[in-house]
This record gives C-alpha cells, sequence and structure tokens, in this order.
C-alpha cells in the first residue's frame, strides 16, 4: 500500500496526516509551490486525493490527475468537488456526514445564544475593566423565539430538535416539503424569514443555494431579525449582509462561514451584533478523529476493493 | 438643595392621601423595575431611589414610621438592622429570584411578607447557562476574539471539545436547574444532580454530594441558593474529582466556588474550563481571569434581557398591588 500516492490538498489534524503517511505516499500540496512541479512529477502515480470543506477537486484538477480514482472528503459538504466531472470519469467521492451533525447543530445553538445574549461582547466588557463602571445593557432573550431553519437535512434537524429544548417554534424552508415533519413549512426563503426571528442556513451548498440569503431576504428578516450561518460563506451574499448590518436593516449575524475564507470583511470587526468565527463547525477532537477515520475507512475499503462507507458517487 | 426640594415634594404628597408608602433601596435607577407609570394605589417615596436609606431616614424621621413596603434588590440587604428601622414593615418585595439579601428568619419573625421574582427568569438564566457552556466547550468568544485581532492567516484555531452526550451534574434542582435540564436533554446529554433533598418525582440520578457528582460527571453547572451550607460548595477537591477535561458553569452566586482556587485550576490545567456570571466581590474580578482563553466571563447578567425586564416590572406592579388589596401574592418567598 505504500507505493499508492495520495494527494492531501488541504490542512488536517495531525493524526490523519500521520495516518495517510503510514499507509501511503502522501503528496502534500503545500510542499509544491508550482502547481506545475507537482503536475509534471506526481500526476502519473496519484490515485487519490484529500481534501476538506475548503479545497476539493475541481475540473481542472481532476483532468491534471488521469489515474485519480477516488476523492475522501474530509468534510461533509462536497461543493469544493465537481461531482459530475466525477461521475463521468468514474471516480469516486466520500464524504463525512453524520459524525459531524452534533457538534454543527451545537454550534448553530451556540452561535444564537452569543449573538442574543451579547455573550463575547460582554465577555470583552469585563476583560477590559468596563463592569466596574455599570452594568451589560440588556440583551435578547432567545428561548420561546421563532427559529426558521433553511434546509432540514442531518444538520438542520439536529438544530430543530435542540432549539426544541428553548420551547422555540420551528419552521423550514426545503427544496420539498416534508410530510412527516411537525415542523411548519414556508414555500419560500423570503416567507420563512418573514416569519422568523431566527433564520438559519442549514443546506448543501448548490447552484440553487449560491446566495440564497439575498437584500431580499435579510430585508425580510428584519432589524430585529437574526441571521445563523453554520453552511457555506456562499450561502450568503456577503457585501449585502454588511450593507444591511451597517445601515441597521438586520438585527445580527452569526457567521460560522464566509464568502472568501480566511477574509472577513473588515467592517464586521467594528459591530457588537455579530459573532465571527474561523470556520470551527466541526472542530472538535472527537469529531476530527471520527472524521479522519472515515477518510481512512473509505480510502482503504477503496484500495481493498470493498465497499465504501459514506459514498456520494 | 435638592433633598429640601425632595422632602418638600414628600411632604405636601404625604398629606394628600392615604396611600401605603413604599421605600425604593436600590441604587441609582432602580426604579426601571417599575412600571413606566407606576400604580396609582401605592406611594414611592423616592422614584428616584435617591437618597439611600439612612440617609432617607435621617432626613424624613417621620417618613419611616409610614414605610409599609420596601422593593429591594442585591447589594442593598434587608437584615435585622434594617428591619429595625422600619416598625410598619410588612412586605419586602425583591424583582431578584435570589433572596439571600433578605433575612428571611427575621421577616417571618415578624410577620413580614417577601415575594420575589419567582421563576420569571428562570428562562433567561437557564439559557445563559447553556450559552456558556457552549461557549467554554467549543471555545467561541476566544474565537470570535481571534478573528477580531486580525492577526492570524490563514486560521489556525484550536479545537474545543464536543459538547453532545456529555456527562451534566446540576446543583440545585430549582426552577432554574429543571429548565438546564431540560435544553440539555435536547443535546443528548446525560443528566445528574445534587441538591439539598431528592426531587423523588425526577428520573435523573441523585448524588448525595457535589464532590460524588464532580466525580461522576464532565461539567457541573450551580444554580443553587447561597447559604452557610452551599459557600465554597465547589472546592478544590470538588475541582480535581471534575478533572482536566471538566467544565464549570456558575449562574448561581460567586460564593459557591472558592475563586482563588478556581483561578488556580484553570491556570494549572487542573479543569477544563468555567463559564461564570457571578463572582465572589462583584463587579470586581481578579485580573488573572482576563489573560485565560479556557473561561467564558458574563457580568451577572442572567436574567437581563428586555423581555425579563418587562417581565419584572409587571410582577413587582402586580405583587405590590396583590398585597394592598389584601390578596395573596403572586410569588410569595415564605
Amino acid at each position: 500500500m505504500g507505493s499508492i500516492s495520495v494527494l492531501l490538498v488541504a490542512k488536517v489534524i495531525p493524526y490523519l496526516e500521520q495516518e495517510l503517511n503510514k499507509r501511503y505516499n502522501l503528496l502534500r500540496i503545500w510542499d509544491f509551490p508550482q502547481k506545475s512541479q507537482l503536475l509534471t512529477q506526481h500526476s502519473a502515480s496519484i490515485r487519490a486525493a484529500v481534501g476538506n470543506a475548503s479545497a476539493g477537486a475541481d475540473a481542472e484538477f481532476i483532468d491534471a490527475l488521469p489515474k485519480l480514482e477516488i476523492v475522501s472528503s474530509y468534510s461533509v459538504g462536497v461543493d469544493m468537488i465537481d461531482l459530475n466531472k466525477c461521475k463521468e470519469k468514474g471516480i469516486r467521492v466520500t464524504n463525512t456526514p453524520d459524525v459531524l451533525t452534533d457538534d454543527v447543530a451545537d454550534l448553530a445553538i451556540g452561535l444564537i445564544l452569543a449573538l442574543l445574549r451579547r455573550i463575547c461582547e460582554s465577555d470583552r466588557y469585563v476583560r477590559n475593566g468596563n463592569w466596574k463602571s455599570g452594568d451589560y445593557k440588556l440583551t435578547t432573550k432567545f428561548s420561546g423565539k421563532t427559529v426558521g431553519i433553511i434546509g432540514l437535512g442531518r444538520i438542520g434537524t439536529a438544530i430543530a430538535k435542540r432549539a426544541e429544548g428553548f420551547n422555540c417554534p420551528i419552521s423550514y424552508f426545503s427544496r420539498t416539503q416534508k410530510q412527516e415533519s411537525k415542523y411548519k413549512y414556508y414555500p419560500s426563503v423570503v416567507e420563512l424569514a418573514s416569519n422568523s426571528d431566527i433564520l438559519v442556513v442549514a443546506c448543501p451548498l448548490t447552484e440553487e443555494t449560491h446566495h440564497i440569503i439575498n437584500r431580499e431576504v435579510i430585508n425580510a428578516l428584519g432589524p430585529k431579525g437574526y441571521l445563523i450561518n453554520i453552511g457555506r460563506g456562499k450561502h450568503v451574499d456577503e457585501p449585502e449582509l454588511v450593507a444591511a448590518l451597517l445601515e441597521g436593516r438586520l438585527g445580527g449575524a452569526g457567521l460560522d462561514v464566509f464568502e472568501n475564507e480566511p477574509h472577513v470583511p473588515e467592517e464586521l470587526f467594528g459591530l457588537e451584533n455579530v459573532v465571527l468565527l474561523p470556520h470551527v463547525g466541526s472542530g472538535t477532537v472527537e469529531t476530527r478523529t471520527a472524521m479522519a477515520d472515515l477518510v481512512l475507512g473509505n480510502l482503504e475499503a477503496h484500495f481493498l476493493g470493498k465497499p465504501l462507507l459514506t459514498p456520494l458517487v | 438643595m435638592a433633598n429640601q426640594k425632595n422632602n418638600i415634594i414628600i411632604e405636601q404628597s404625604s398629606e394628600d392621601n392615604n396611600l401605603p408608602k413604599i421605600f425604593l433601596h436600590g441604587p441609582p435607577k432602580f426604579s426601571i423595575v417599575l412600571q413606566p407609570k407606576p400604580s396609582h394605589n401605592f406611594h414611592i417615596l423616592n422614584p428616584s431611589s435617591h437618597p439611600p436609606l439612612h440617609e432617607f431616614i435621617a432626613l424624613n424621621p417621620h417618613h419611616v414610621s409610614s414605610i409599609t413596603a420596601v422593593v429591594c434588590t442585591g447589594g442593598f440587604p434587608v437584615n435585622a438592622e434594617v428591619l429595625q428601622l422600619l416598625p410598619s414593615l410588612r412586605l419586602v418585595c425583591t424583582p431578584s429570584a435570589g433572596t439571600n439579601h433578605i433575612d428571611l428568619s427575621e421577616c417571618l419573625r415578624r410577620g413580614i411578607q417577601v415575594s420575589s421574582a419567582g421563576n420569571l427568569f428562570s428562562e433567561d438564566v437557564a439559557d445563559l447557562a447553556v450559552a456558556l457552556l457552549i461557549d467554554v466547550g467549543r471555545k467561541i468568544s476566544a474565537a470570535d476574539r481571534f478573528l477580531r485581532s486580525q492577526l492570524q492567516k490563514p486560521w489556525d484555531f484550536p479545537l474545543g471539545s464536543k459538547l453532545t452526550g456529555k456527562k451534566i451534574g446540576i446543583v440545585g434542582m430549582g426552577r432554574i436547574g429543571l429548565e438546564v435540564a431540560k435544553r440539555l436533554e435536547a443535546f443528548s446529554c446525560m443528566i445528574s444532580y445534587n441538591s439539598r433533598n431528592k426531587k423523588p418525582l425526577l428520573s435523573y440520578p441523585f448524588y448525595s454530594s457535589v464532590l460524588e457528582l464532580a466525580t461522576n460527571t464532565n461539567v457541573i453547572i450551580l444554580c443553587c441558593d447561597l447559604n452557610d451550607q452551599t459557600r465554597h460548595i465547589v472546592n478544590k477537591e470538588v475541582m480535581l474529582a471534575l478533572g482536566k477535561r471538566g467544565i464549570i458553569v456558575n449562574v448561581g452566586r460567586g460564593a459557591l466556588i472558592d475563586e482563588k482556587e478556581l483561578l488556580k485550576c484553570l491556570i494549572e490545567g487542573e479543569i477544563g474550563g468555567a463559564g461564570l456570571d457571578v463572582f465572589e466581590n462583584e463587579p470586581h474580578v481578579p485580573k488573572e481571569f482576563f489573560s485565560l482563553d479556557n473561561v467564558v466571563l458574563s457580568p451577572h447578567k442572567g436574567a437581563l434581557t428586555s423581555e425579563s425586564l418587562i417581565g419584572i416590572s409587571q410582577l413587582v406592579e402586580q405583587n405590590l398591588k396583590a398585597f394592598f388589596s389584601n390578596k395573596p401574592l403572586i410569588t410569595p418567598v415564605i
């Protein structure tokens, strides 16, 4: 197995990198500042690629690696992988569903609470010594607020379950209405936003959901509404979001993802009604290890000719 | 002088009415706990909650015997000494859930009734407990701080620890403890508790000491009253039992935890982290906390939401109205 070349296209936890290195001939994309160098030396031998939420395999990448058999993503979202191209060429694609559902849902609720109750801001308030001058201002109650979820898949459902613990009425939008769901369905995102206090983006990023949060949706959510994005940065028209926050047309935003990570619009740093996180949705030791085991398990299964654990293509 | 002007206003009003006299025993702007247009059924002697009680009594000795109700808050104790000064006092109304600033047994002895916030704040306080827990475990405030420092690109931020499924030990299973338990059950957490007495109707496992609770859980959440039995109930032994990956959340009172020892344990890595809404000597917070990334600091705001303020001002008025109409208090303490 040591002769199989695997290309790592993104940073992963040390455990995964070490295991990949033990089992395969591991190539790390950052060791090749010139892409052409990587391709000339290794394109004929690379049989697998491991990516993550930020880096995957686009058409150009796939075309440049004629021996590529499998792309194993260290993420559940595969918007960075050209799935159609992979299907065309018979390249397998795997991701890491289920193991990260709880962490992402936990973080969504954590973001809502941090935003409405100004946890980060009041922590700053204390650390700056301001409490001696007076109490922090009143914040907004979470319990009982209406939560609207875009995408009622694994993660959306897990978020709904947790929000119900706070007596929040739940409504949702998705491609098709879920007949078995007890939650209220809205046939459009604008209608969902108009009828929610808190709007959570929890759907996959596709051509249809690109900029699903646009000016119209943001205005419908309004100055007392809150946006939470634990999906992908490109779900949101970021300049529109920034403008709305600066102009007071949106109550606040909790963001784990951005259109152009690691870039965060500078205007956001001066706002007290936003919470900003560096894409940590699945960022726990337990979950990243479980995700790593899925990547390793999928690769192993593939090279042993066994059924893949979590195939998408 | 302003004080004399206040005196004059009070003199005139007191001649005009036989309304029950209420004294506001709290900080400046304490009148925020009253409805914007207070009821005409009672007379608030010091609407600006100024001057403070002892000064007011010195300036208005003739009013002392007319004060039938006091609205007070934490930091403004109604103890035996204060009760001695107000011979006509019949009601103490606190807009807080906690009552450790009131000498309840002395009130009982004197036949003085006491009302509190009851369960009004329980949801908000429980929400804050969960907020602090998720923040500490997933490093939300630390990560927000990290991004705003704009120093780090690419993002290399440490991993947090998973909350779903964790073992949670709740100290104090009153209304707040129950609301916390309900919320964390939705995260598939396993709940156990310690309180003065086992609650026969609860199915959560009960531990008869906080030490045992800490030994058997990953997280301790303090939701109990502060009294002689619970002072420093979280001490070094409990923290070591909770362990290096353990998290403590305190939404009760600061003195439930040995604060000096907590700081030491946090610095030395003997516990994983802490989320604190209360401190031993508020608003003073030891500055050694400020450089720690494994702690989230909150300025006693468990109940400080707009919704709760509207709720409490309505509840205070309802309790005062009920009392002075000889009806039962809405949220009696004793």
